[in-house]
């Protein structure tokens, strides 16, 4: 078993929403993310999927500490994120990496990639000239010397990501959290960036978060999967026991609604057609939040919360009547 | 066998831009039936959106069309913007990613379905409004006669979906096209619309292209696949042929840069999608392609049949046979 890098536990983060209504001024709560804990190992990837709105976003920021938690701590190398001081945050900031779906708005159109890519290495004072630092980075990522000198607009879609995933190892990170990292990409740039991810994890081992709503592709790269609904994890566990195995209704519902590419299997398949949308994370359903569109909700399902428990293939889910 | 409902001919698209003239569309040829749902994959500027805009005669006035477009016989190519008003939303209908786009934030639901009805048929604003929470109720909208009441913003990305297609569908129209209809929604939804998409198909007999990037969407939906590459049609066939062994470099690669359960590496597609300022000469998947030869950058493939596809590649018959997809 690799030792923990990364400890959430019962993190909790809620927005204000100030809503105006007329002469009334109310306040609304979001609950973004309510109670969710998981840990992520050294050299290891945890996949965070859900529909959008879940809360995968707002995990990631919490963990960087992008935005203050509500509540809930967040362990990186055994020390607690919340109990440190500026400085020392700052100081293990540089060990914790993102890297966010858009590669277009994640780089200065004016700075050169050379520029953008050092200005990690700048902001933390690293001391020294980074040329060769850059070229190694851009090399590592499969692009060469020559284009340090070029300016984002003539990079294509895939090589700008490899560009912003340039500049989130320019400092060694521990941890890097990808959130939706190839969704804007046509799916035979997508491998390349898959690829590069898992090389640069066998080669440099660090940990990835992954983020992404394609369950195809987090099936691939994630060790461990953590399944969101409306701010909550309702399952976890082993990415092969998950997707093998789904105990949730809603990671089975999920699965099953996920159009696979070969149509014999299409043909084949067993379908579960959830009803309606997902609810506001304003006024959460009471009990198991998934209960409004769940085939199997009973009574008890609005009354007691169900609490993540071990199933006999090996995940952790949170439901009063699992899928066996 | 069933009726020929549109018919592409040597379809050419071509915009002035400031860097010069960009031939987005660069012959297309394209047949679909009624009852059938053709899929239509490729990646993004491949010319999907074009192609389908200029059917629909809703390109703006700087763009040049050439070649045929023959709606059930009619010539859309050349039409006046009042034949083509008369066939828009009659028989032919065209829905797109972003429904917000489609609907009037200021009028209710129903009326807006009414008025799509009233402009081509004869009805009393009663039987109109009648209609509409008919056509509500066949795209899955739970209390419809309550919901055409309401306004757009009173509806999710799913359900303002699903009045589009109420609308598109209004008229019974022979040709509905679906341009990325699902890739803004979340899965459990967009599995949703599709089941729609298909219903209507099925109950109306109506003919249905689908765009999109997603060929699992394709596997699941589609009768007939038609890839797209650089303006042009590379290949096309049946979904099982096409999956179970593809004839294009092209399509090859698209099928095997996807992730699939099990660990084994992915096989992206080298390089990049080109410039369509200043496309290859030649087959223009050259740049990218594992075959490709000397006389690949000479000669523009055209669809010719191969075994039960039609693939636009001058090698096909050399190549080496594909893995199975399927
Ligand atoms: N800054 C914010 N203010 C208010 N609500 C927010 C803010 N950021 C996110 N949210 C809300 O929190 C919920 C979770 O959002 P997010 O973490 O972005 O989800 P995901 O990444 O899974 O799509 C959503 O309902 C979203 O609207
Ligand atoms: N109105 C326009 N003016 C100039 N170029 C356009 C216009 N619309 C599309 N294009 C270009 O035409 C090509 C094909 O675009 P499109 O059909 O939208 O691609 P797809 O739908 O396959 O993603 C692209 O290179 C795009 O930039
Ligand atoms: S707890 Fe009840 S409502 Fe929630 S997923 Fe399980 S069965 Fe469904
Ligand atoms: S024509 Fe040549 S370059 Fe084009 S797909 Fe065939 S082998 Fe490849
Ligand atoms: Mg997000
Ligand atoms: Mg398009």
């Amino acid at each position: 078993m690799s030792e923990n890098l990364l400890s959430v536990t019962n993190l909790v983060k809620n927005f204000e929403l100030r809503v105006n209504n007329g002469a009334r001024r109310k306040k609304r709560i979001v609950q973004a993310v309510t109670n969710v804990s998981f840990h992520v190992g050294r050299g290891q990837t945890l996949g965070l999927v859900g529909e959008s709105g879940s809360g995968k976003t707002t995990v990631g920021r919490c963990i960087l500490r992008l935005i203050e938690p509500t509540s809930g701590t967040v362990e990186f190398e055994g020390q607690d994120l919340g109990a440190l001081n500026f400085e020392e945050l700052r100081a293990l900031r540089r060990k914790m990496q993102i890297v966010f779906q858009d590669p277009f708005a994640s780089l200065d159109p004016k700075m050169t990639i050379g520029a953008s890519i050092s200005e990690p290495l700048i902001v933390q004072n690293v001391p020294g000239d980074h040329t060769d630092k850059v070229i190694e980075l851009l090399e590592l990522v499969g692009l060469s010397a020559d284009h340090a000198q070029r300016f984002p607009h003539e990079f294509s879609g895939g090589q700008r990501q490899r560009i912003g995933v340039a500049r989130a190892l320019a400092l060694n990170p521990a941890l890097i959290v990808l959130d939706e990292p190839v969704s804007a990409l046509d799916v035979s740039i997508q491998a390349g960036v898959i690829n590069l991810f898992e090389d640069l994890q066998a080669r440099l081992g660090m940990s990835y978060i992954f983020i992404a709503h394609d369950l195809s592709v987090v099936r691939h790269i994630a060790d461990r999967v953590a399944v969101m609904y409306l701010g909550k994890i309702v399952e976890i566990g082993e990415q092969q026991d998950v997707y093998e195995h789904p105990t949730h209704p809603y990671t089975k519902a999920l699965l099953s609604a996920v159009p696979l590419p070969d149509p014999k299997t299409e043909r084949s398949r067993h379908r579960i057609m959830l009803e309606g949308d997902v609810p506001s994370p304003v006024n959460p359903p009471s009990g198991c939040r998934f209960r409004t569109r769940c085939w199997k909700a009973q009574d008890v399902c609005a009354q007691e919360e169900p609490m993540l428990t071990i199933r006999p293939s090996g995940q952790m889910s949170a439901c009063h009547f699992p899928e066996s | 066998m069933a009726e020929k409902v549109l018919e592409i001919r040597d379809l050419h698209v071509t915009f002035d831009t400031p860097s010069g003239p960009l031939e987005a569309v660069r012959g297309i040829d394209l047949d679909v039936s009624s009852g059938e749902l053709l899929g239509v994959v490729g990646e993004s500027g491949s010319g999907k959106s074009v192609t389908f805009l200029a059917t629909m005669g809703l390109l703006p006035a700087r763009a040049r069309v050439t070649g045929s477009v023959m709606l059930s016989g009619q010539q859309l190519i050349g039409a006046s913007a009042k034949q083509l008003r008369s066939v828009r939303g009659r028989l032919l209908s065209m829905i797109f990613q972003d429904p917000l786009s489609a609907l009037n934030p200021v009028h209710r639901i129903g009326d807006q379905i009414g008025e799509m009805l009233r402009s081509h048929q004869n009805l009393s604003t009663h039987e109109a409004a009648k209609r509409a929470i008919e056509l509500l109720d066949i795209v899955g909208i739970p209390q419809p006669s309550d919901r055409a009441r309401q306004y757009p913003h009173e509806f999710s990305g799913g359900m303002r979906q699903r009045v589009v297609i109420a609308i598109a569908i209004a008229n019974n129209p022979k040709v509905l096209i679906a341009d990325e209809p699902t890739t803004a929604l979340d899965v459990t939804v967009q599995a949703q619309i599709l089941e729609v998409i298909e219903r209507v198909q099925e109950r109306f007999g109506t003919a249905v292209v689908l765009i999109t990037h997603d060929l699992g969407v394709i596997a699941r939906v589609a009768d007939r696949v038609n890839v797209m590459y650089a303006g042009r049609n590379v290949e096309q066939g049946t979904i099982d042929s096409l999956f179970d062994h593809p004839s294009h470099p092209y399509t090859r690669g698209l099928l095997a840069s996807l992730p699939r359960p099990g660990k084994q590496r992915l096989k992206p597609i080298t390089g990049f999608p080109p410039n369509m300022l200043n496309p290859p000469s030649g087959c223009a998947f050259h740049t990218r392609c594992e075959y490709a030869g000397d006389i690949c950058k000479g000669e523009l493939p055209n669809l010719v049949s191969f075994g039960d596809l039609e693939t636009a590649c001058v090698r096909a018959r050399e190549l080496p046979k594909s893995e199975s997809f399927a």
